[in-house]
């Protein structure tokens, strides 16, 4: 057969993507229970981060023992138990008519537009105590979402311990300093919520000034990405209100001491 | 014997595709903010244009010439989803931060120049050698850049503290300019002019 001629050109096309998908899919296939299990060892890992123990000692898996992860419906504040960990993703289930929430323009400080009815929290364990809970936000920067975790005391359920963010786009070198540990330190032992209980927690312009009544609520802007640094604000805003966790702090708040 | 040489260590140099045919640039800007995700880039981009070229050498007398381009581009497709499903496997935390610009190196413009230009016309052996040259002359660049950014942008080299940066308490204050995507024309326009002052028959004839 000629090599111009029609059979040829589609006897070559056919062997060709029957051979690449082969190829393809059994890549994809073998490897997929290693993938999985990256993401999984990853998200933990940060969740580990965010409580502050990421450098105990033992593998992920075993300091992860200390954690236990529940559901909250944050309409409510309570416990929902009929979700998977393995499976359910909050930010996959935002965009599921069933599973989301539309957020009204006026509360949608972060500009997530949609959230998921029901979020992961996790309780991190001390001697038989809920030491330190670890919630995820999430919102808008620059020019993408950062996606990250923030770790209250228990005690109080207002003294943030951690702010750390997993996955964002931000500029290197200007927002994408969210990233930086001198500036995720400031963040150790900062209020979230003033004397009346309303969200009080702020990300200001240039540097806080140590002798402001404020202080205590306030973190230093990021130079030269005024943006993400908005964005961090709004979303803690957004996050720690009613919108997002307040119910379920609310209700803890209410409950006994290191129980949760 | 010196066919295989040259045709290794030619696009090192003499022939290289980002200095000499300005080829490739777009990932040269992306990837090189830190010296682990462009020596990943480079491993990824050097096994994709040596085995294209040799699948693409393998069957290049079967292949018909109006679909050659679709079919360059399908092996190249191919090799790349393979690479991004092992990164994502075995170096997860990289290819996090590669992201999308692995899915990119089918769109480099070196692997299907090198596709049509010489696999196409060259046995399978020497055309593996070829695109082994090639992806090695990117890498050069990518990790010449990838150096001077880290360096200069964050003090660090593969994330070891080199310089110590103001912000924790050290002396030099970072050059927030090599963060940024421009710094890369700036230090290839060096590299090229660098490299076209000691091999003089690489300048362009005025117009």
């Amino acid at each position: 057969m000629a090599k111009n001629s029609v059979g040829q050109t589609f006897g070559v096309a056919l062997l060709l993507c029957v051979v690449c998908s082969v190829l393809v899919s059994g890549a994809a296939v073998i490897l997929k229970p290693t993938q999985v299990a990256n993401k999984l060892l990853d998200k933990k890992q940060n969740i580990l981060t965010a409580a502050g123990l990421a450098d105990a000692p033992g593998t992920v898996d075993e300091r992860f023992q200390s954690i236990e992860t529940r559901f909250v419906d944050l309409g409510t504040g309570e416990y929902v138990d009929d979700l998977d960990i393995e499976t359910y993703d909050f930010i996959d289930a935002a965009k599921d008519p069933e599973m989301g929430v539309a957020i009204s323009a006026d509360l949608d400080r972060a500009g997530i537009k949609r959230r998921a009815r029901r979020i992961p929290v996790y309780l991190v364990q001390k001697s038989g105590q809920v030491d330190k809970i670890v919630l995820p936000i999430y919102g808008k920067g620059l020019w993408s979402t950062l996606y990250g975790f923030i770790a209250l005391d228990r005690d109080d359920l207002n003294t943030i311990r951690s702010l750390l963010y997993y996955e964002h786009g931000e500029t290197p070198g200007l927002g994408g300093e969210v990233d930086n540990p001198t500036w995720k330190a400031l963040w150790n032992g900062k209020q979230a919520f003033g004397d009346d209980g309303s969200v009080q927690i702020q990300v200001v312009r240039g540097s806080v000034d140590p002798a402001s009544p404020d202080a205590r609520y306030s973190v230093d802007g990021l130079s030269g990405a005024t943006i993400t640094s908005r964005g961090v604000h709004d979303m803690l805003r957004y996050w720690l209100s009613d919108g997002g966790y307040g119910h379920y702090l609310e209700r803890l708040r209410a409950s006994k001491q290191g129980e949760a | 014997m010196g066919k295989a040489r040259d045709t290794l260590l030619g696009p090192i140099f003499d022939e290289n595709p980002i200095a000499l045919q300005i080829l490739g640039i777009c990932s040269a800007l992306a990837v090189t903010t830190k010296m682990d995700t462009a020596v990943t880039m480079c491993l990824a981009v050097i096994f994709v244009t040596a085995m294209s070229n040799a699948a693409v050498s393998l069957i290049r007398n079967y292949i018909p010439t109006n679909i050659r381009i679709i079919v360059q581009m399908t092996i190249i497709a191919s090799l790349v989803i393979i690479v991004d499903q092992f990164l994502r496997a075995y170096a997860f935390g990289i290819s996090k931060q590669l992201s999308v610009f692995v899915g990119l190196i089918i769109t480099n413009c070196i692997v299907m120049g090198r596709a049509e230009a010489f696999a196409m016309k060259e046995s399978v052996g020497i055309s593996f050698l070829d695109g082994v040259g090639n992806g090695l002359g990117y890498s050069l660049v990518l990790l010449v850049v990838a150096v001077l950014r880290e360096l200069f942008g964050s003090g660090r080299l593969f994330g070891v503290e080199i310089l110590a940066l103001v912000n924790v308490g050290g002396w030099y204050v970072p050059n927030g300019l090599m963060l940024l995507p421009p710094s890369a024309f700036f230090i290839i326009g060096g590299f090229i002019w660098v490299l076209r002052s000691f091999k003089t028959e690489q300048v362009e004839e005025q117009d």
